[in-house]
């Protein structure tokens, strides 16, 4: 018997888990056209709905005449605020504590806002009925920029709110006004701010973009009133939470709500909220008793589903002579649109900025941000990050340059000085948050040797003198950016969704022949869950990943979950997972000490099967032990090998990475060449090495965008001059670089297998590399910070006001 | 409105519908045919999603009227390859790890076949700007590039190996 027992390592590979760089699963279906997205969906007497949108960004709405449209053959029904009104679904509640219309209640407060719903037999004649409707509106004032909100002649937006002085999130000082929230110590950075030898000042601005996943939103609703229950498959990336909403909304019993997240086109973050077309779907199947399909174009994504980002950051950092941190302050306005629809926990209105110390042992902070209403989209979810950790580690980057710049130091050597050491952690920062684990300065060096750091400054140094003897019109930008994130929301103590605690989920089934289902409360958009998860299973249980099915997103199947976003996944649904294979462990040690007839206490666990210890010989494999689970009777066992684990984290994990970019920048045409991109990233202990880098490259390519030329831009009177692809910057191949991965591997002391989650980290660290790198290219011409994003146009508007083209 | 009676031949299928003059072609595809293969990403030409082969170009379905594809030869994700004979461009991409969403993989494998059939032998460079019509969010190309170079090579080695 031993003799055939193949060695550890043989058997360790085959099972395909942690560390294997697993091909996935998925793929098979998605390569050969056979992906099930919601649009693919189709039912038996299907409808099609439309949205009747604005076209102004503030104004009354007089009246709606839906009769022309409803004339029109195949027009089922039109639905307004006058509808929804008797079912109170006229407004709906958001994710931050306020509300939002659903359908225009008596105004319109941006464009592209929902007016009318138009329900047809199919999307054609929807489009001819939308085109019908005519609605009367009176133009008001248009309040676009944040800055103007609290001015004497600004208007005031929300009307029906307008005298409510408390808010979700404690006083309101004006009725454009939604939020304070202050963290830290104010008094105590002042004073160090005041007193410090060396204060760098600037207004980092994060500009307003969108996630613009492939695939818009939508959804098929059907109530099916025989048997009482309601069936919505839809882009959900929340589809537990959905299902609650759901209820609460609309007084149908949660039992009788089945929400399916299908496959899913890319989410990024677009597809956590709940949007009017959900809402207007379902009233619109139970009205009609029909299915209803209601699916986004392009357009109306990009200007009506979530916005990321908009944050005004005001920043002051104070250190010593020799470039010592001492303090860091900063004010955040913050653009949340007409209705306040961020997607952050409820305690965190400005989600986690207060992670805004980044890498750096900052004894002294303050943080203040304040919420604003405008006549813009709502939203302000966060874009492939954690709750607002992009903005915050775009801002500390930038203040780290701006300081270096002040202090004429190399912002290298003054980001190493500043670091948090690797024996501080556990570390408690000063805005409240407590880092698990951290290795950065071993980071730093080995990604600053990878680059040939030296070289590069000597390369950009006699670039810069050959480009003042004029023998050449390119300049060289070395961006840099150590950033760290807070991920894995979260210990249910302080992080809830619409008060559903942020814990995750898994329940796992062994089958008697010893293959497995496992369900997860999380649904994958891209990241692979069906490989990565199985994986984590395979090294628990023994069972190899090729024998895992795994499922999400099936509300009526999967365990209760809040979903996926903010690399929360695997922190969260990661460790569940683990914790219920050791479950099933545990129960198999009984069963397996049972069938060698020895005490549980003496077999040990190897690989895929318990071992009398000190007799190699005699032992019974995870195979062997599920098939008894279900034939044999073993007193004092229950039959049947499965279990179910809800698991709250008990802390965020905190992946970091050090990444360094060197483009060239035209002057003459403000094109930016990146050349040259490495990306160290450390997400703990890695489960699939390919998926890491598949990962790394695609947030990357996001921040590019981001960094580059990606941006949701209004006119002074509410226009969205970026609703298409046209204009809204997506990169191709052509404009995208090959990038450069490497690792270390700290792991969360916390986690079961202490995997910190990577999926945001490139965008996250990838944006202030990006822009760092153009603002660093201008460094020696006296430019301390320019706006992003560095499009053509601004990059060749820099030079030229540099006086670069004299 | 009027519909006019449409023929053409779809993955090797002759088949007729009815469609009207403003139907657009990945509408009939998708729901008249049942073809979902090539999804919807912008309805503008922009993101590739739609893209299927007709008459041996690579055309974007949601610009183009089902009415223009009136006799023609057209061929989605689903004529290239299925689970009793992949396409070495479907095996690549799960090999280089070429897709992650899903959602873009069967517009950007019809358009690489069609980029492979007009350029065997392709450079990177070549390959970059030869699927610049094809957006994806979630990889960021390298792998997509590395995986229709490993095809390109695969197919040079196995028509070497037939001569």
């Amino acid at each position: 018997m031993n003799e055939m027992t193949p060695p550890k390592n043989e058997r360790s590979a085959a099972l395909k888990g942690l560390g294997t760089a697993r091909k996935r699963v998925e793929d098979l279906r998605f390569t050969q056209g056979k992906g099930n997205y919601v649009d693919d969906i189709q039912q038996p007497g299907m409808l099609f709905g439309d949205f009747v949108r604005s076209p102004y960004a503030h104004a009354r709405v007089k009246s709606i005449n839906a009769e022309a449209a409803l004339a029109l053959p195949g027009v089922v029904a039109v639905l307004t605020a006058k509808d929804l009104e008797p079912l109170s679904l006229h407004w709906m509640p958001t994710l931050a504590g306020d509300k939002q219309m659903v359908l225009a209640d008596g105004k319109v407060l941006f464009q592209g806002q929902e007016v009318a719903f138009v329900i047809a037999e199919d999307r054609y004649i929807a489009a001819d009925a939308v085109e019908l409707v005519e609605v009367d509106y009176e133009e008001r004032p248009v309040l676009v920029d944040p800055m103007k909100a609290e001015l004497p002649d600004a208007p005031v937006l929300r009307e029906d709110i307008a005298d409510t002085l408390e808010g979700a999130h404690g006083p309101r000082r004006h009725p454009n006004h939604i939020f304070t929230w202050e963290q830290g110590d104010k008094a105590a950075t002042e004073a160090v701010i005041a007193e410090a030898p060396v204060v760098a000042e600037e207004m980092v601005y994060y500009h307003r973009t969108h996630p613009c996943p492939l695939e818009t939103c939508g959804c098929v609703a059907s109530m099916d009133k025989v048997n009482g229950k309601l069936t919505v498959w839809g882009t959900f990336q929340a589809p537990h939470v959905v299902r609650t909403v759901a209820s609460l909304l609309s007084g149908i019993a949660e039992h009788n709500i089945r929400i399916i997240s299908p496959d899913i086109g890319g989410g990024f973050g677009n597809k956590v909220g709940v949007y009017p077309g959900y809402v207007c779907s379902i009233v619109a199947s139970i009205v009609t008793g029909k299915p209803v399909k209601w699916i986004e174009d392009r357009m109306e994504n990009l200007m009506s589903t979530a916005f990321a980002r908009d944050y005004w950051m005001k920043g002051k950092i104070a250190a010593t002579a020799d470039g010592k941190i001492t303090g860091l302050w900063c004010h955040t306005t913050a653009d949340h649109g007409a209705f306040d629809a961020c997607a952050d926990p409820t305690k965190f209105p400005a989600g986690f900025m207060n992670i805004c110390t980044g890498s750096y042992d900052i004894p002294t902070a303050y943080l203040a941000v304040d919420g604003i209403y405008t006549n813009k989209a709502p939203g302000g979810v966060a874009y492939r990050c954690s709750f607002r950790v992009t903005e915050a580690a775009y801002f500390i980057e930038r203040m780290i340059e701006v300081l270096a710049i002040k202090l004429g130091m190399d912002a290298a050597e003054l980001r190493a000085k500043n670091f948090i050491r690797k024996d501080q952690f556990p570390y408690n920062s000063a805005l409240g948050w407590e880092y698990d684990s951290g290795d950065y300065h071993t980071a730093w060096d080995k990604a600053l040797k990878a680059v040939d750091y030296d070289g590069l400054r000597r390369e950009q140094a006699e670039r810069l003198e050959a480009f003042k003897r004029g023998e050449t019109r390119k300049l060289m930008g070395i961006g840099l950016t150590h950033f760290t994130e807070i991920v894995g929301a979260g210990p249910v103590k302080n992080c809830d969704i619409l008060g559903m605690g942020m814990f995750d989920s898994c329940e796992i089934r062994i089958h008697p022949t010893g293959s497995a289902i496992a369900r997860l409360g999380t649904i994958s958009q891209g990241q692979g869950h069906a490989t990565t998860f199985a994986q984590i299973l395979a090294s628990e249980t023994g069972i190899p990943a090729d024998d895992i099915t795994i499922e999400e997103g099936d509300t009526d199947t999967a365990p209760y979950g809040l979903g996926t976003y903010g690399s929360r996944s695997t922190p969260v649904a990661g460790a569940a997972t683990a914790l219920a294979g050791r479950k099933i462990r545990a129960k198999a040690q009984m069963i397996a000490a049972y069938l060698l007839e020895v005490h549980d206490n003496d077999i040990e666990w190897d690989v895929d099967r318990f071992v009398v210890k000190g007799a190699p010989e005699r032992f019974k494999t995870m195979k062997e032990i599920a098939y008894a689970a279900y034939n044999q009777a073993i007193p004092g066992v229950e039959p049947g090998l499965e279990a179910v684990s809800y698991y709250d984290p008990p802390n965020m994990t905190y992946p970091f990475g050090a990444y360094i970019c060197v483009l060239d920048i035209d002057v003459d045409t403000g094109e930016a060449e990146v050349r040259k991109f490495y990306a160290l990233d450390d997400c703990g202990t890695r489960i699939n090495p390919m998926i890491i880098e598949g990962q790394v490259h695609g947030g990357l390519t996001e921040a590019l965008a981001i960094a580059m030329g990606q941006e949701i831009a209004y006119d002074e009177i509410g226009n969205v001059k970026t609703g298409t692809l046209m204009d809204f910057f997506l990169p191709t191949a052509w404009e995208t670089p090959n990038y450069t991965t490497d690792y270390t591997e700290t792991p969360s002391p916390h986690h079961p297998i202490g995997a910190k989650g990577v999926g945001e980290s490139p965008n996250v660290g990838g944006v202030p590399c990006f822009s760092n790198a153009v603002n660093d290219a201008f460094r020696a011409f006296g430019l301390t910070h320019t706006q992003m994003p560095h499009d053509h146009w601004r990059i060749w508007k820099t030079a030229h006001d540099l006086g670069l083209h004299a | 409105m009027a519909k006019t009676h449409l023929k053409m031949t779809v993955n090797g299928q002759a088949v007729e519908t009815l469609a009207e003059p403003r139907e657009l072609l990945i509408h009939v595809l998708r729901e008249k045919l049942g073809i979902k293969g090539p999804h919807i990403g912008c309805e503008t030409s922009h993101c590739g999603a739609c893209t299927v082969d007709m008459d041996g170009k690579s055309v974007k379905a949601c610009t183009v009227f089902a009415a223009q594809a009136d006799g023609a030869d057209v061929t989605t994700i689903e004529g290239l390859g299925g689970p009793d004979n992949l396409h070495v461009l479907q095996e690549m991409f799960r090999e280089h790890h070429g897709l992650q969403c899903g959602y873009c993989t069967p517009g950007m494998i019809t358009r690489a076949h069609r980029l492979l059939q007009e350029n065997p032998n392709p450079s990177e460079e070549e390959v970059r700007f030869g699927m610049a019509g094809n957006l994806c969010r979630c990889t960021g190309y390298q792998n997509i590039v590395k995986a229709i170079l490993a095809a390109a090579a695969e197919m040079a080695a196995a028509k070497e190996a037939a001569q």
